[in-house]
């Protein structure tokens, strides 16, 4: 089954970028395709490359990476969202693109169910 | 694959209230974005996403866009069906008369039943 | 439909608004923090309950309770899963709402 993510919250401040991978990994495990995770309001902020996190934490933006080398998973930041942020192509982590709120609306439309994950 | 000719039902349910966070202005931004690509889209607001519609919003005092207006020009992006939870509104102590818009106000299991006929769920 | 709420409903009100609209036959999912909602002796008991005895399927992942440890403490009729169990949840029903 094709599968579209919605991420709606920045990595560390709240579980949903977590959630949202970790069902990621689990579709592709099962064998789904998640087709594209589309990254909206603070969830923008997933796309910095300029993360540090602490050694003994997750990297929440690497992972993401990964995700996108490894599965050919399509990580969509939108533009609007990203330019309220501060969250240009300069910082901009490996596997991510920055381009409209219609790609999420394709999304929809091309996956047979979208997963929302936010606050 | 082809997916030209495809039409879904959208619903965008907005559950929060304006002006305290983004939702409500970056998820009408979804909606006019989603006005070009032909789909049947419909908006509902339940709980705190009944005060996005409250007439006479002033957020100068705050230093915010007003953007209130907008869900008035939404009928010009053939968006016309905007559904208003009856119960979320007499909980707020608020009356169809309090919005800036026309909308159809439904009862909880009239929602129930509307969500039911979906295919895309995108809540704010 | 599957509904997914992730929000303590010692906090906010988003599980009873999603209650109130599940209707027989439907699923409901709670991750994150709305995990406590699934817990024995929690107040939020007897709307999960009402919804269980309504033909609502209630489901808690795994995952989000030991995080809280609450794993040893879920309520009756509430069924556990991990991840792999929310992907089936989400490809079993038609469709998914999540209560942001």
């Amino acid at each position: 089954m094709k599968i579209g993510v919605m991420v709606n919250e920045g990595p560390y401040q709240h579980q949903s970028s977590d959630s949202a991978y970790l069902f990621c990994k689990a579709a592709i495990e099962s064998g789904h395709q998640i087709e594209r995770v589309f990254f909206y309001h603070d969830g923008v902020n997933n796309a910095t490359k300029l993360t540090e996190p602490p050694q003994d934490d997750r990297n929440v933006v690497a992972r993401w990476t990964k995700l996108a080398e490894e599965h050919g998973v399509d990580l969509v930041v939108c533009v609007a969202a990203a330019l309220r942020r501060g969250i240009v192509e300069q910082n901009l982590a490996q596997g991510f693109r920055i381009s409209g709120l219609g790609q999420l609306v394709e999304s929809a439309i091309q996956s047979d169910r979208l997963v929302v994950f936010g606050d | 694959m082809d997916e030209a000719g495809t039409v879904k039902k959208f619903l965008f349910v907005n559950r929060k209230a304006p002006y305290g966070s983004v939702y409500a202005l970056e998820g009408l931004e979804v909606v006019l974005i989603s006005a070009a690509f032909d789909q049947d889209v419909g908006l509902a607001f339940l709980d705190d996403g009944v005060y996005q519609l409250a007439k006479g919003q002033n957020p100068k005092g705050i230093e915010t866009k007003n953007f209130s207006p907008t869900y008035r020009a939404l009928e010009g992006y053939d968006i016309e069906k905007l559904y208003v939870e009856r119960e979320s509104l007499e909980a707020r102590g608020l009356t169809e008369g309090d919005l800036l818009v026309d909308v159809q106000v439904l009862g909880a299991a009239e929602m129930a039943a509307l969500m039911d006929e979906m295919d895309v769920m995108i809540s704010f | 439909m599957l509904h997914i709420v992730n929000k303590s409903p010692g906090e906010r009100s988003t599980l009873a608004s999603c209650l109130a609209h599940a209707r027989p036959g439907h699923c409901v999912l709670l991750i994150e923090d709305a995990v406590y909602a699934a817990t024995k002796g929690h107040a939020a008991g007897a709307q999960v309950a009402k919804a269980l005895g309504g033909g609502v399927k209630v489901y808690v992942l795994t995952p989000d309770l030991e995080a809280r440890a609450r794993a040893g403490a879920v309520a009756e009729g509430v069924v556990q899963v991990d991840y792999r169990g929310f992907v089936d949840l989400v490809t079993q029903n038609p469709r998914v709402q999540s209560w942001l």
